[in-house]
């Protein structure tokens, strides 16, 4: 058997977004865990990164443990026909590491452009921000600096649908 | 944590890329010119230190289900409450507090659109908090991992 039915999928997907187990054979550790090949499970995986399913495969780090602690999400109310240029430009700026459209929710929510600047100390992160601004002639433009202070949950989505319960 | 140099060279080069063959390892071991058991250590250590979440995909949320980012306006003294009770769904995930009237920032990501829409509902009912919903329009920049220099 080469290919893996459709529940084998399912709870090879469910196993993927939790990690690879770090052990020599990790494809082959899943593979057992589904009743599958190790070969299909590599050929189903390799199908998956082609079909565009996964954004990248790799190490996935928790940034302030790793001392980038003062993170801010930038929000700013940006005219819908200017939203598209100014997101493409941002996204190019150094230390800009998301950067998306989201809708306003008026009148609670008046931004609509959320980029994501992860730093080691908050005055630098508002400087670079400050400077960024400026050479983007975006000053004027109504805009908020939201750092974070504290992470009460940081994991990856679970899209896979399940019947567990939350254990809290 | 203080990160030694195979950690940083691995962390720069492996955040995506990632061999895709039987023995992953081994293959970014000779890359980076060290063992297979050197790297299976170094990611050992990575995680018990609380760096590494995981080694995989990140799925791209488009075609994997839906998500949608969500904001609540907590009365600070019912932040604890609040926090973990949001934290209970198996939906949510990146539950930060942050600087503003709308101070409790997390990520809902499940099968489709419904399933975040009952959650949703379930989190104003229980709360009596009116969530922003917040979906994403349109990515200029997704999530590619960040670099170690040149950040601020």
């Amino acid at each position: 058997m080469n290919q893996l039915d459709n529940s084998q999928q399912i709870e090879l997907r469910r196993l993927l977004e939790r990690g690879l187990p770090l052990t020599p054979r990790p494809y082959q550790h899943l593979a057992e865990q589904i009743g599958a090949s190790e070969q299909a499970v590599l050929e189903q995986v390799r199908h998956w990164g082609e079909d565009g399913l996964f954004r990248r495969v790799g190490l996935v780090l928790h940034h302030r443990a790793l001392g980038f602690r003062a993170n801010a999400m930038l929000v700013m109310d940006i005219a819908d026909e200017r939203v598209d240029r100014i997101g493409e430009q941002l996204s190019r700026a150094p230390g800009i590491n998301l950067c998306y459209q989201r809708p306003r929710r008026l009148p609670y929510w008046p931004f609509n452009l959320f980029c994501m600047v992860h730093g080691r100390e908050r005055a630098a992160v508002q400087a670079h921000i400050a400077e960024l601004l400026a050479q983007h002639d975006l000053s004027e433009v109504p805009h908020r600096l939201l750092f974070s202070t504290r992470a009460f949950k940081q994991r990856g989505g679970r899209f896979t649908a399940t019947t567990e319960v939350a254990h809290g | 944590m203080q990160l030694d140099n195979l950690s940083r060279r691995l962390i720069e080069r492996y955040q995506h890329n990632l061999p895709l063959c039987a023995e992953p390892w081994q293959a970014m071991a000779d890359e980076l010119g060290c063992s297979e058991a050197e790297l299976l250590d170094c990611l050992q250590r990575l995680d018990a230190a609380g760096v590494l979440s995981r080694v995989g995909p990140v799925f791209e949320h488009s075609r994997a289900g839906a998500s949608t980012l969500v904001a609540l306006a907590v009365p600070p003294e019912r932040l604890e409450q609040v926090a973990e009770l949001v934290n209970r769904y198996p939906e949510v995930n990146h539950n930060y507090l942050r600087e503003h009237d709308y101070n409790l920032w997390f990520v809902l990501t499940g099968p489709d659109r419904q399933t975040l829409q009952r959650c949703l509902r379930d989190i104003e009912g229980a709360t009596g908090l009116l969530p922003l919903d917040l979906p994403m329009r349109r990515a200029y920049r997704i999530d590619l991992g960040f670099s170690l220099e040149g950040t601020p």
